[in-house]
């Protein structure tokens, strides 16, 4: 045992799987004075690392979690540590059956091998199944199991042989110190362990169900909750013993009730995430010597699984005479979301969360916090999805994590629908109209923290006058109304009125703002006053980071907009990069101005009303800010006109003091209202407005493996600023056409093999040639539906994906799979399919 | 053949076992409850009696509403009969505990007939007072011997042994008998799934005793000092042999 | 006034046990200020006398009947319960062997007194307050005790089996008590000699193994061993429940508690059910690829590494040098 060190470049706490395998990434990244540390004895410290069931299904609808869970596979299949037995997903119900279809069109997505089986193709692979319980499987040859114990044993080696990492164990971590930064920002400063205080520059914690406790210590959040994962390992059985190894029989996962059986040598492991959600704090969890088992195996509460039980019996019967030798209530990690907390925490800087993570993205997880240490970025995925940062102050209290982890535990298994609403914590963030929009019978979608109406049942008499009708397949229509096609059509016809409390605002100020802005954006913020520009943030590496409006408000002032989805990635990303020196001040003034969108034909029309201002493209040309006092019942209230479309129609965004919100919205409501102005939700501005016109969505078409020569969001030239990413995407202007490009697709003939009328959701549904074969480029990308929607002023389905050069010409014919059926799309453009000269927003 | 097991629930710690900040009790807050060993051997070996010769296994505990986990358990693994005396208090001393005990199974023999056998735990796992089995014995008036690890049934006769030091003694006890029987007398059964299913189902009766407190009271429960030890590490790996035989040499064992 | 100690023997041969009882109780008798007195019980009591009086026995019962020949717990307890009514007795005690307290047991139930099992610390007074071990010795708790006849174990290991500075006068009074059928209903029938010699309890050199051996086989190595030093095999509760030992070699709360001049603890991690069966054993030395582990840090010695690698090196070595 060496001495124990005062002096670190980096502590790791946690020697999981996540912990074990992060140092060894680090160690293989160059880094050197690694420390690995847990309170625990190794190889196993008590963590949830330590029970897990250790299989892994690669199919995910989710993309970060299935290709980080194929990056996982693999390391553990380089480290020789794992094993394919294969593994099967049963349905016992035709809903079931569907989400199997969805099931096989992700593994078409990510090249994943898969079959649907008949009950008995089921009962052939696992004979002591029973088949009449089942309408069929989903059947995956490459489920493996691994060692993940021998895994971070693997890697720890590694860490120790290559970097002379020094790894600690039974080493209880007491304090995480910090200092302030001349910035005044927290800093990551030492660690205190009960063997002694180790200063270092980076801390990452990597802790499980602890994670956000050591987070606390910090004074950092990582917002996570120990939930109950019940498990029993019933036997023997004979003929899991015949087979003489850990696992002869594939994994079986009882979809409908939430069960899995995994082999384990001449036992059978059952574990259920069906049973009712059991949260603990993390000072509940009792320590290495307190607890009977280890301490994330803490006592079973038979009354929770019996119900499992049953129907473990039910599909297979020999588990009745099997005996019950260890059942625990294992502790797992569940997030807010149901992602993971990767990245640097927003409240101290050097401060790294590797948490929420699974065995079965463990490694790969690891590789991108490591690379995230190391690049500034991760590499070998986007993983906007499981950055900490994205977290915003209402999701990061114990009330809403827990509220959270109590609705989302049973959907573990369940079939999650892509657009599917939370019912606790709702109305945590609102406009100034949402008593108006409740009054309009608004039907709200929850973003983040935000409640956005999504359509206006008031508005239910469009259905008829525009002719509409309710899709034919329930799950087309969930989450759906064709109200929100209604006022599509009346934006186009008339003119909408559009909620946009929820932009994130934020405010540079000061005489290095307008330098630092530049600094952020791909486009140039040094702007005459009162214009604004669109514009990607990129990576270090040239990816994007974001797309979002800037605008020149004054002289030293520039003001930031983004979408509420990335809203907290975005403000830490400014946070993060901001000069030290006192030369820009930053303020998030989201709650201080309230937007409005309103947009259509009639638009200048109603807004005449309230203004003498030229509202004509001469006195508020496109992309220009204009002050002006808006006439409310009256009142003047200062507002600013911003006019900026992403629905395609012209119009403006008004921006003006939240206070003032719900006068405008009656101002406007007023003088539309012989113009056929309608309130409209975010079906139109967020999906049938926006694909018509093309218009790009982060976190869908723009991600960090994609730049903006592909998203078709590059200019002609580049700015002499230098700015984040610039030489990788000066590099890839050079190199010339990009590999592949993003397109608008129709989709030309909807039917599916059971003649109905089908809409897919956009979800990562795979783009394929004609002779169904996968489009994938260089660099591993597959061709895949990152946004759809219907385009009712097209008539017709439409679908993003990025295509190959040579394959984005328009009129080229494809296909896309979704619920496992074929269907022939065209590609349509590079940019709209809307008004593609813009003549509806410049006129 | 009618047994009766008498059972205990306890909690199932860890290395390091808290007490309540009243120094009454253990902290269970994050512990699970078991049935104490011995006495899970002894239902094993009421089970496996009358699996070979027929009959009853009853199982009685003195305890919390709780302990119907207990009772639930020895009914998944074989239990016919399940009888609470349900208590307020986390735990009664050892008189009031045997004085109960003997109330209820004078009550239980009245009513359903006498039992052959009633077997004990040598002694529980948390209060460890060695000394139930035989009170109860003494008030029923029936021969006792603790310690036993096999049990032999022939003829009214139960022959018990008992592991000494090097091997058993044989006792022969006339039924109706009591044991108290040590954990090694075989190697208790997991309960099945379907036994787990069924025990739900199997019905409790409670059974309210009074009983006298005796004269043994708690003041606290505490933990010892714990003896720090600085341990002299020999070596690493088949090359400390040598330090090792030195160490043996030093110590007079290697003779 | 006296405090009455049973000695426990074995067809004459004095549990050593018995010992540790009379070490305690006569500085608790001294403490009282009442005599300390032995009694030993059954055929073969007057060949295990001598050391009685050395461990400060004032006076020694000699308890003998027709009936009383080898142990029985209804005999022994009735035999004891009679000499205590006919004497003034403010205290009966013995050593919390198996056999000890179950006398005791026997007896307070007869006195209808309680019995406190297993103390490690009594002071008298008024009332009389101990501290006795429960959990096998993980937690201790502080009673007081309301009784007339206080009827104590004295935890095994408690304290070490010391000669008085000044000798006891041992005064062997004859006793004989009036028994009858119920008495006898409980003896032994038949003795079973499994093991020839040493045994788990009296080895001065136990070898035990822990789930880390991993199989049946791989405690042959440490057989050998023990074999080597003269000794046995113990294993942990790990092992006893895979069914690789037997439950007789289990160490541990619910095994066998073992005091031998060294242990030899191979690939066991040390949880309490073991430590507790382990922990009077006066050297241990734990053998285990985690330096970390449990039985590591409680250990006066320790080699790191594999057992299967380390204990044959060991034997090996002994063989080397004994030529």
């Amino acid at each position: 045992m060496s001495e124990f060190p005062n002096r670190a470049n980096v502590v790791v706490i946690g020697a999981g799987i996540v912990g074990s395998c992060l140092v060894g990434h680090l160690s293989r990244l160059g880094w050197t004075d690694i420390v690995l540390l847990d309170k625990g004895p190794l190889p196993n410290p008590g963590g949830s690392t330590g029970h897990a069931s250790n299989f892994i299904f690669p199919v995910d609808h989710n993309k970060e979690m299935a290709l980080l869970g194929e990056q996982s596979a693999n390391q553990f299949r380089d480290m020789d540590l794992s094993v394919d037995p294969g593994g099967i997903e049963l349905a016992r119900t035709e809903e079931r059956m569907e989400e199997l279809r969805r099931r096989m069109t992700s593994a078409k997505a990510w090249g994943i091998e898969a079959y649907l089986l008949s009950p008995s193709e089921v009962k052939e692979l696992v004979p002591f199944i029973n088949d009449e319980v089942i309408l069929g499987g989903f059947y995956c040859p490459t489920v493996s199991v691994v060692d993940s114990l021998e895994t971070g044993t693997t890697m720890r080696k590694e860490a120790i042989q290559t970097a002379g990492c020094e790894v600690f164990a039974n080493t209880e971590v007491l304090d995480i110190e910090t200092v302030e930064g001349d910035d005044g920002v927290k800093m990551v400063s030492a660690v205190v362990t009960d063997k002694g205080t180790i200063s270092t520059e980076y801390v990452v914690i990597a802790c499980g169900v602890w994670s956000n406790r050591l987070a606390n210590m910090a004074g950092a959040t990582i917002p996570l909750v120990p939930t109950v994962h019940q498990m029993a390992d019933v036997g023997p059985i004979d003929i899991l013993a015949e087979t003489n190894n850990e696992i002869g029989y594939p994994v079986v996962r009882d979809m409908d009730t939430f069960c899995y059986e995994r082999q384990s040598a001449g036992s059978m492991e059952v574990g259920s995430y069906g049973h009712r959600a059991i949260l603990h704090h993390p000072d509940e969890i009792p320590s290495n010597e307190e607890a009977a088992l280890s301490p994330t195996e803490m006592p079973f509460t038979p009354d929770d699984f019996d119900e499992q039980m049953e129907q473990a019996i039910e599909l297979m019967d020999m588990l009745g005479e099997a005996e019950i030798r260890y059942a625990i209530n294992g502790l797992l990690s569940l997030t807010p979301d149901g992602m993971p907390c990767l990245g640097e925490t927003i409240e101290v800087r050097n401060l790294w969360s590797a948490a929420a993570v699974w065995v079965k993205e463990g490694p790969g997880m690891a590789q991108v916090v490591a690379e995230w240490m190391t690049y500034g970025y991760p590499r070998v995925i986007d993983a906007h999805g499981a950055d900490v940062s994205r977290f915003y102050a209402g999701e990061r209290s114990e009330e809403h994590i827990w509220s959270r982890a109590d609705e989302s535990f049973i959907k573990t298994y369940g079939i999650v629908h892509p657009q599917e609403q939370w019912n606790g914590r709702r109305n945590i963030e609102v406009g100034p109209y949402f008593s108006r929009q409740q009054e309009l019978d608004a039907v709200f979608f929850q973003a983040r923290t935000w409640e956005r109406p999504q359509w206006f049942d008031s508005n239910s008499d469009l259905v008829e006058r525009y002719g509409l009708e309710e899709r034919p397949v329930e799950w087309d229509n969930r989450w759906w109304s064709p109200i929100t096609i209604g006022e599509h059509l009346n934006l186009r016809e008339n003119c909408g009125l559009v909620d946009l409390s929820a932009f994130q605002v934020y405010e540079l100020e000061g005489p290095g703002a307008v330098t630092f802005a530049d600094r952020l954006a791909v486009n140039k913020v040094d702007v005459a006053i009162g214009r604004s520009i669109y514009t990607p943030w990129l990576t270090p590496d040239g990816g994007f980071h974001s797309d979002l409006t800037m605008m020149r408000m004054g002289e030293d002032r520039v003001r930031i907009v983004t979408g509420v989805f990335d809203g907290g990635r975005d403000e830490f990303w400014v946070r993060k990069h901001m000069p030290t020196d006192g030369s820009v001040t930053f303020r998030n003034v989201t709650k201080q101005i309230t937007t409005l969108g309103l947009w259509g034909p009639n638009a200048p029309a109603v807004l005449g009303q309230l203004t003498d201002h030229d509202l004509s493209q001469d006195g508020s040309s496109y992309g220009s800010i204009i002050p002006v006092q808006l006439d409310c019942a009256g009142r003047k209230v200062d507002a600013s006109l911003f006019r900026i479309s992403y629905v395609g129609d012209t119009g403006w965004e008004v921006y003006a003091d939240w206070d003032n919100g719900p006068a405008l919205w009656d101002a406007i409501m007023g003088a539309g209202a012989d113009l056929g102005i309608r309130p409209t939700g975010g079906g139109v501005y967020g999906s049938s407005g926006r694909l018509e016109k093309g218009y790009r969505l982060m976190g869908a078409e723009l991600e960090s493996e994609y730049n903006p020569l592909e998203a078709g969001l590059a200019r002609a030239k580049v700015k002499a600023a230098d700015f984040i990413g610039k030489e990788p995407y000066l590099a890839a202007r050079e190199n010339g056409e990009p590999e592949v490009l993003m397109t608008v697709l129709t989709v030309e003939d909807q039917t599916d093999s059971q003649g109905r009328r089908r809409f897919m959701q956009g979800g990562n549904e795979p783009i394929l040639t004609t002779d169904g074969d996968r489009i994938v480029d260089s660099h591993g990308r597959a061709s895949r539906v990152t946004s759809a929607g219907f385009g009712p002023s097209v008539g017709k389905h439409l679908l993003m994906a990025y295509l190959p050069q040579e394959l984005a010409i328009a009129g080229t014919s494809l296909q896309v799979m979704y619920m496992n059926d074929l269907f022939p799309v065209a590609v349509a453009s590079t940019g709209a399919v809307f008004d593609a000269d813009d003549t509806r927003m410049k006129s | 053949m009618r047994i009766l097991v008498c059972v205990k629930r306890v909690p199932a710690p860890g290395s390091r076992i808290n007490v309540t900040p009243d120094g009454q009790a253990v902290d269970t807050s994050h512990l699970g409850f078991t049935t104490s060993p011995h006495e899970e051997c002894a239902l094993e070996e009421a089970v496996q009696i009358v699996e070979r010769h027929d009959g009853e296994v009853t199982v009685l505990t003195l305890g919390s509403v709780s302990s119907e986990e207990q009772l639930r358990y020895a009914a998944s693994v074989g239990a016919h009969n399940l009888v609470l005396i349900p208590i307020s208090e986390v735990d009664w001393d050892p008189q009031r505990t045997a004085s109960a005990l003997t109330t209820a199974i004078s009550d239980i023999e009245l009513a359903e007939g006498s039992f052959d056998l009633i077997l004990f735990g040598n002694e529980s796992a948390d209060a460890g007072g060695f000394q139930v089995g035989i009170r109860v014995a003494h008030a029923l008036g029936r021969p006792i011997v603790n310690g036993i690890k096999g049990i032999d049934l022939v003829d009214g006769t139960a022959s018990a042994k008992r592991e000494i030091d090097g091997g058993f003694e044989v006792y022969e006890v006339p039924m109706p008998a009591v044991l108290g029987i040590k954990e090694g007398i075989n190697l208790p059964r997991y309960p099945t799934m379907k036994g787990r299913l069924a025990s739900k189902k199997a019905e409790v009766s409670s059974t309210v005793v009074e009983a006298a407190t005796g004269g043994q009271t708690r003041v606290r429960l505490h933990r010892p000092v714990e003896q720090v030890s600085e341990t002299v590490i020999l070596g690493t790996g088949p090359e400390a042999a040598p330090a090792v035989v030195d160490l043996l040499e030093e110590l007079g064992v290697l003779s | 006034m006296s405090l009455l100690i049973l000695c426990d023997h074995d067809r004459g041969l004095l549990d050593e046990a018995s010992l540790e009882a009379l070490t305690f109780g006569r500085d608790l008798a001294n403490k009282a200020g009442i005599s300390c007195e032995a009694v030993v019980i059954g055929a073969g009591a007057e060949e295990a006398l001598t050391p009685l009086a050395t461990h400060g026995a004032e006076r020694v019962h000699l308890a003998r009947h027709d009936v009383l020949i080898d142990y029985g717990p209804e005999a022994w307890g009735e035999t004891l319960t009679q000499l205590v009514r006919s004497n003034e007795v403010t205290a009966v005690m013995a050593c919390g062997t198996d056999r000890g307290n179950e006398v005791l047991a026997h007896v307070a139930a007869r006195l209808d007194e309680p019995f406190v099992a297993n103390c490690n610390d009594i002071t008298p007074g008024d009332p009389w307050t101990m501290t006795r071990v429960q959990w096998g010795g993980s937690l201790l708790e502080d009673a007081v005790l309301d009784a007339r006849i206080r009827v104590l174990s004295v935890a095994h290991h408690a304290v070490e089996a010391i000669p008085a500075e000044v000798p006891g006068a041992g005064l062997v009074v004859q006793f004989t008590p009036d028994l009858g059928v119920e008495a006898t209903r409980t003896v032994v029938r038949d003795r079973v000699v499994m093991t020839q010699g040493i045994t788990l309890t009296t080895s001065p050199v136990v070898v035990g193994g822990g789930r880390g051996v991993g199989s049946e086989d791989g405690f042959v190595p440490l057989e050998d061993l023990a074999g080597a030093l003269g000794g046995v095999v113990g294993c942990s509760r790990a092992v006893t429940n895979n069914g690789w030992r037997p439950h007789s070699d289990q160490v541990g709360q619910t095994g066998t508690r073992i005091s031998p001049d060294i242990y030899i603890a191979a690939g066991i991690s040390g949880a309490i059910q073991h430590w507790v069966g382990a922990m009077a054993a006066k050297n241990i030395l734990a053998i285990n690829t985690d330096g970390e582990a449990n039985m590591v840090s409680k250990a006066g010695y320790a080699v790191i590494g594999d057992l299967h690698k380390v204990v044959p090196a060991i034997t090996e070595e002994i063989v080397r040098r004994r030529g």
